[in-house]
């Protein structure tokens, strides 16, 4: 596929500059209220890791707003497993910067927040060169511009706590309702939409909604950033959507005969068996009707000469540590879920704390004020099933079946 | 300027809403509140479980007519007020 987002200057030579980007495009025209009705006929959905239709978040915000509203441009990136958005803003950072100024025309906003994690050190450096040059070239500017920089850590990216770190420097999630787009930012609703979904609004809004439909192999159109891990050159691509995922692997260079299970969607997504992963679509509406989060696209090949377990059990490890500490069920819940796996990887359970972590993990869903608990829980279900047969053998034989010599972790 | 075309052939995007609709009353716990007093478990099992660490869990959250009394005083005895009944907010 021809890329989009990446066409351009070669990614190695860096960030694109203002003069280059309005040379290889031109100017976006302004943000019109028909700009919402071209998003929803482009069936664009938002990257963030809800896939939620871009227009109808757009609509909603336009209607409540008033005329008097915000967006933030979600740069938090805190997933482990993704780096897409980062690296978006550091090579591109003007179609974000058109993204986002285009929903504030749309929106009706009076200022936009940019909302980027702190350890995205080139993106940081990248937007704030673009903002720069778009002041110096006297560049039409709907709306006020704020660099923010959102916490290292995995939550600060929910949409909740992103807009209460912007409001009261606390980015821990807050209860719901209400939600953002009924009060965010300074009261005002709010539009919370990925970097990397403003980045194509950019060029829908120059392209129009059947370009953006032209690319894209199933149901849900466009391309897509994705994030590649167990890979030769492990990194972010641009692929079209509705791809066969053994393709994709195929042309990065993965062997299905040495891969023991894909992980999808990253920390909140689910392990696919090598035979799932190598038939499965990678398209967030396909997925959803299989019970499979897209997420933000991170996908992550796990080696045969690794264990699903102690994979899992690490990952879980991480996810107890980011809970924000403020629900019971998450705080409680997933630490003794990862203390579980734990002994389990090491080949220190029995089936009791088998059946004992499924029902932890189904009793999680549903009950944090985020749904950090509900990715875990996710995580976990897909685990144990995946691996099911790993998790007998780590118990019976108290042996790892995956890594040589069948030493536990 | 005409609205744009809905594509070729392709079928009509289901549209979610960003918020849930529903269209009993319904049991509802702010989850930062709550720090497991347990109260709402005792006095409304019919609907409430605690799990491992004491923190509730709504087995249903539809409040049938039968237990709406219950549920009013359930919400009205948490000490930190974190049960909640949610009213109907379908059209």
């Amino acid at each position: 596929v021809e890329p989009r987002l990446f066409a351009g200057r070669p990614l190695a030579a860096g960030s694109e500059p203002l003069t280059e980007h309005l040379a290889r495009l031109g100017p976006p025209s302004p943000g019109r209220p028909e700009l919402m009705d071209v998003l929803e006929a482009s069936g664009l959905l938002g990257r963030g890791g809800a896939s939620f239709p871009v227009g109808r978040k757009w609509q909603t915000v336009a209607q409540r707003g008033g005329g008097d509203s915000r967006v933030l441009a979600n740069g938090a990136e805190g997933e482990p497993l993704s780096a897409k958005d980062r690296t978006l803003m550091a090579l591109r950072p003007h179609l974000v910067l058109d993204g986002a100024l285009l929903a504030a025309d749309a929106v009706g906003a009076r200022e936009v927040v940019l909302y980027v994690g702190g350890a995205h050190h080139h993106a940081r450096a990248a937007l704030a060169r673009a903002l720069k040059e778009r002041t110096a070239s006297r560049h039409r500017m709907p709306a006020r511009v704020r660099l923010v920089i959102a916490p290292d850590a995995y939550v600060a990216g929910e949409e909740s706590a992103a807009v209460h770190f912007v409001n009261d420097a606390d980015a821990r999630p807050t209860s719901i309702p209400p939600r953002p787009f009924e009060r965010g930012i300074a009261g005002r609703p709010t539009l919370v939409q990925n970097v990397e979904t403003l980045a194509h609004v950019a060029l829908i809004a120059r392209f129009g909604d059947a370009w953006y439909r032209q690319a894209g192999l199933s149901r849900t159109p466009g391309t897509a950033l994705v994030t590649v891990h167990g890979v030769a050159q492990p990194g972010v691509r641009e692929i079209e959507l509705g791809a066969r995922l053994g393709d994709l692997a195929a042309s990065w260079g993965v062997s299905q005969a040495h891969t023991r299970a894909v992980l999808v969607g990253g920390y909140f997504g689910a392990w696919l068996s090598r035979g799932a992963a190598w038939s499965a679509t990678l398209d967030p509406l396909v997925m959803r009707d299989q019970g499979i989060a897209y997420g933000a696209g991170a996908i992550w090949f796990l080696s045969a000469a690794d264990c699903g377990v102690a994979a899992t059990a690490r990952i879980m490890d991480f996810m107890a540590s980011q809970s924000a500490a403020q629900c019971g069920p998450c705080v409680f819940g997933l630490r003794s879920i990862s203390d579980s796996l734990a002994s389990i990887a090491a080949g220190r359970a029995s089936f009791t704390d088998v059946d004992r972590l499924r029902r932890w993990g189904n009793e999680l869903v549903g009950r944090g004020a985020c749904r950090h608990p509900d990715g875990a829980a996710g995580l976990l279900a897909s685990a144990l099933s995946v691996f099911a047969d790993e998790f007998d053998a780590h118990i019976r034989h108290r042996r790892c079946t995956a890594t040589a010599g069948g030493r536990v972790a | 300027m005409a609205r744009p075309s809905r594509g070729r052939g392709r079928p009509a995007m289901r549209l979610p809403e960003l918020a849930p609709r529903h269209r009993s009353p319904r049991l509802a716990v702010d989850r930062i509140r709550c720090d497991g007093r347990g109260l709402c478990a005792e006095l409304l099992p019919e609907l409430i479980d605690l799990d491992d660490w004491g923190y509730p869990i709504i087995r249903e959250s539809a409040i049938p007519p039968s237990l709406e009394t219950l549920a009013r005083r359930a919400v009205a005895s948490c000490p930190v007020l974190a049960l909640r009944i949610e009213l109907p907010n379908a059209a």
